[in-house]
């Protein structure tokens, strides 16, 4: 029992609960008005309004790019919410270099529009309708993850003090 | 909003069902890049457990709900989302797990931080945004 709960050092009930409340945001939304929320088509949505390239345009993201919206502007008051409550509007840093996030977001954003899907829309959504395209992709972002992370640490020897 | 004869109410849920994505999302330290990358690196297998409780919860959702309800409570019918694995799926995936071991930031969290002040995500939030920019107007319609 020691030995499983050290995998997890900061304690286990608040990321299960947590993972319980998104799947039930996910499970909400389905059965209400029967959409799949992965998150990021949201971006390519979004541009929709204001990019009238072909690819843009099409029923795909112009057909949902108003509930996207207002499922993103849910997840921000929910966030609210959280900081305002158990929070305790304590200030939130990340504690990773601005060019690291910035570069990361970029590439990240350009290849989970390229895959249709990250870790909410292959990874909650399509493993939850039990899909095997997802559960490769998921196989697949994870490697490559683990990969980079594992790799820019030892590069920089940025272990965190916790690097086994 | 596109929700056949329900708008207002299917904006209303939208928005509710995004918000306890966004609560569970913060509960759980998901919207922290040090608590993501801290898995990628074996410190903290806490992801495990969101990823799983989340998926159990929508397997449920997905799997069984369309057999007790012939449609969605607002709207005519289920609107299943297929995915398919081909080349792009491929390169694209390995291309966001490079991108996200490197700032440990996926699109939920980069949205959900707007509502916690966290504003270094929207570092992370832009780049998301131009990548999905530069994606789309490469790609062929």
């Amino acid at each position: 029992m020691t030995s499983l709960l050290s995998l997890f050092p900061h304690g286990w009930q608040h990321y299960l609960l947590g993972g319980l409340l998104i799947g039930s945001g996910v499970a909400l939304l389905f059965v209400f008005t029967g959409r799949v929320g992965g998150m990021s088509s949201v971006f390519s949505s979004t541009w929709s309004f204001v990019v009238h390239r072909p690819f843009f345009q099409q029923a795909r993201f112009v057909g949902s790019r108003g509930w996207r919206l207002v499922y993103a502007l849910g997840l921000i008051l929910g966030a609210f919410v959280w900081w305002m409550t158990l929070g305790q509007q304590a200030p939130q840093a990340t504690g990773v270099p601005a060019w690291q996030l910035l570069l990361g977001g970029f590439v990240a954003g350009y290849g989970a529009r390229l895959g249709n899907g990250c870790t909410s829309g292959h990874g909650i959504c399509g493993l939850g309708s039990w899909q095997l395209p997802s559960l490769y992709a998921v196989l697949t972002f994870m490697a490559t993850a683990f990969i980079t992370a594992n790799g820019l640490a030892a590069l920089s020897g940025l272990s965190g003090g916790g690097q086994p | 909003m596109s929700a056949g004869r329900h708008p207002l109410a299917s904006a209303a849920v939208t928005l509710l069902a995004g918000a306890l994505f966004g609560f569970g999302l913060s509960l759980s330290t998901m919207v922290q890049p040090q608590v993501v990358l801290g898995f990628l690196r074996f410190q903290d297998m806490g992801l495990m457990l969101v990823m799983g409780g989340a998926v159990a919860v929508a397997l449920v959702a997905y799997k069984l709900l369309p057999r007790l309800m012939t449609k969605p409570v607002l709207d005519e019918h289920f609107h299943p989302h297929p995915s398919t694995w081909n080349r792009d799926t491929a390169v694209g995936a390995a291309l966001f797990g490079v991108g996200w071991g490197l700032s440990g930031v996926c699109p939920g969290p980069a949205i959900a931080g707007l509502g916690l002040g966290n504003w270094d995500l929207l570092w992370a939030l832009v780049g998301l945004a131009a990548g999905a920019l530069v994606q789309g107007w490469r790609a062929k319609p």
